[in-house]
């Protein structure tokens, strides 16, 4: 199954620099930060692809000098019943990439998230701001180089 | 908790005006600052602490008289850093975690875990312990959308079909009590199985709440169902068309109220629901009518599933038989030396995955829910994501509100059933 799909993305993906790549058994594909807004445009209009839904957009800190960050969204194919991994490496100094929510609706929250906990910036996003945390927190809690217990005095708490 | 503010009362400003309010809301400018109240049109502030909004879910809802203009759910009151504790909890530490997650149906989430982490080592657990796995996934969900449903009718009014709800779903709690000793945070999944095999009287208790069931929930359904009250409260009340419903990633009862028959348990099976009967109710309406359908129907097929479950549980092992994956039992762990040592090692290091990435999903009673786990050959995750509807579903208040009433916000949210557990994680 998985191979069958990787022939169908190579077929209709061809004139960009796309790695290939499986996460346990599901297809997945490494895309270039350059590329992702024409690629993802084909990949949910396509008729045989088609992955018109994205359920899932995990941010990833590697904690390595190069590409530290990076982001995986989940798209699935309703109609072909199918689902697809994409990831985009990200700087590790200045994460950010474009977002996208204009594609997908689903990214909105999901890039949200993503910049609040770790730290990504999105371009053009419509409504960049954290879903969990504060407003005035300054760190990016689920990045490696936070420590598990917090930072004591980052969040202001009441007076006993 | 409400500010009060009214637009001012002179003829024709009034509609021309933008309110201030939504203009402090959408730019990023926090010092913004409201002297002449009557200025503004009215913002609510509903939530965090409402009965309506079924947990800390705080909405900000803007109005024009009754109507709403605009609605902004504002998440992370529950926020307990979940996805940061996996990092450093080994994959058996974590399990009681996942009961916190979906609070209302923790067996879904034990067995979705349990699953996940599964998949990432490789292992397969014995026929016994799947359909164990089955039955209580089941009966998670008739827990879950018992009180879906039975709040969804006590925001309309209705609150005699609530207790009855409750009444049923006391009784899976009870069963809970049998089958794992507790009824709330269960914990009942293990890597590689279940915690502990079936009894007889456990089987014996599944089975009479089958045969009760059905009568019971026709019963609360004959209470409500030709009630025009509650029809005309919640027909084409929150509509979502299916286009959008699709685009905002929307899974589990609202995707099959608007028409999609998506459901993991048949389009990407696990454990044996391939060798299972079931329907997939679908409905087309989009409306909180439909989605109420959805669940009640849910039910039944779950009363299906749990038949031929019971009758086709096989005997035998429950647990796989892999030592260095695998917690031993207890009392071999007291006398046996070998597995003193595997209980030592599974619980100071925890089970080493190879270094790889996993995505296991489960249809829970809400949607999909799924774990990807990244693992660098530890034996606790580097990062673990959990996909959780609620979370997405949530995301779909907005779009559904649009140009509502006031009251029928709390039917909106009632509908797509929200668990602030799993939303903020």
């Amino acid at each position: 199954m998985s191979k069958e799909t990787i022939e169908l993305l190579r077929s209709k993906l061809g004139n960009f620099q796309i790695e290939y790549t499986d996460v346990n058994g599901t297809p997945a594909i490494y895309i270039d930060q350059k590329d992702v807004i024409e690629v993802c445009n084909i990949l949910k209009n396509d008729e045989s692809l088609k992955y018109n839904s994205m359920v899932d957009g995990v941010s990833v800190d590697r904690f390595e000098k190069k590409n530290r960050f990076e982001m995986i969204y989940n798209l699935v194919s309703i109609d072909n019943n199918k689902r697809l991994f994409i990831k985009i490496r990200l700087d590790s100094k200045k994460p950010e990439m474009e977002t996208l929510s204009g594609i997908w609706g689903s990214a909105n929250w999901y890039e949200r998230e993503a910049y609040d906990m770790m730290g990504i910036n999105f371009r053009n996003h419509p409504d960049l701001r954290r879903m969990y945390m504060p407003d005035e927190f300054e760190y990016h809690p689920l990045r490696k180089d936070f420590p598990l217990m917090g930072i004591p005095g980052s969040i202001p708490l009441p007076n006993k | 908790m409400s500010q009060t503010i009214l637009p001012e009362l002179q003829d024709g400003e009034i509609k021309n005006k933008k309110s201030k309010i939504l203009e402090a809301l959408e730019s990023e400018d926090l010092s913004i600052q409201f002297t002449d109240a009557l200025d503004n049109e009215m913002v609510l502030n509903m939530g965090p602490q409402h009965p309506a909004t079924h947990g800390v879910l705080r909405l900000l809802v803007s109005l024009d008289g009754e109507s709403v203009k605009k609605c902004i759910p504002e998440l992370g009151y529950l926020h307990r850093g979940y996805e940061k504790l996996a990092e450093a909890c080994t994959y058996h530490e974590y399990i009681p975690h996942t009961d916190r997650l979906d609070y209302l149906s923790p067996m879904a989430n034990n067995v979705a875990y349990a699953l996940a982490v599964e998949k990432l080592i490789d292992l397969e657990i014995p026929e016994r312990g799947k359909y164990i796995r089955v039955i209580i996934a089941e009966l998670a969900r008739i827990q879950s959308h018992l009180l879906a449903v039975g709040a969804l009718l006590m925001d309309v009014g209705a609150v005699t079909p609530f207790l009855w709800a409750i009444r049923e779903r006391e009784k899976i709690l009870d069963l809970y009590d049998v089958i794992c000793g507790a009824r709330f945070t269960t914990s009942y999944t293990r890597v590689g199985g279940v915690a502990q095999d079936f009894t007889d009287e456990s089987l014996a208790g599944i089975k009479k709440f089958i045969d009760d069931f059905e009568n019971n929930l026709d019963d609360m359904r004959s209470l409500v169902e030709r009630n025009k009250i509650f029809i005309v409260r919640c027909e084409n009340i929150g509509y979502l068309s299916k286009e959008n419903c699709i685009d905002l990633g929307l899974t589990g009862p609202l995707l099959r109220a608007c028409g999609i028959s998506r459901d993991l348990r048949r389009d990407e099976p696990y454990l044996v629901y391939d060798k299972l009967d079931f329907n997939i109710p679908v409905y087309t309406e989009s409306d909180c009518l439909a989605r109420y359908y959805v669940r009640v129907d849910e039910m039944i097929e779950c009363v299906k599933i749990l038949k031929q479950c019971v009758e086709k549980i096989p005997a035998g092992q429950h647990n796989a038989l892999q030592s260095k994956k695998v917690l031993p039992k207890k009392e071999r762990v007291y006398t046996k030396m070998e597995e003193l040592i595997h209980d030592f090692m599974l619980i100071n290091f925890g089970v080493n995955p190879p270094k790889r990435e996993s995505y296991c999903a489960i249809e829970a009673s809400k949607g999909e829910l799924g774990f990807y786990i990244i693992s660098d050959g530890s034996g606790h995750p580097f990062r673990m994501k959990i996909r959780s509807p609620s979370f997405c579903n949530l995301q779909a208040l907005a779009p559904m509100m649009k140009e509502c009433l006031i009251s029928d916000t709390v039917v909106i949210i009632g509908s797509v059933d929200p668990v602030m557990g799993e939303a903020d994680k």
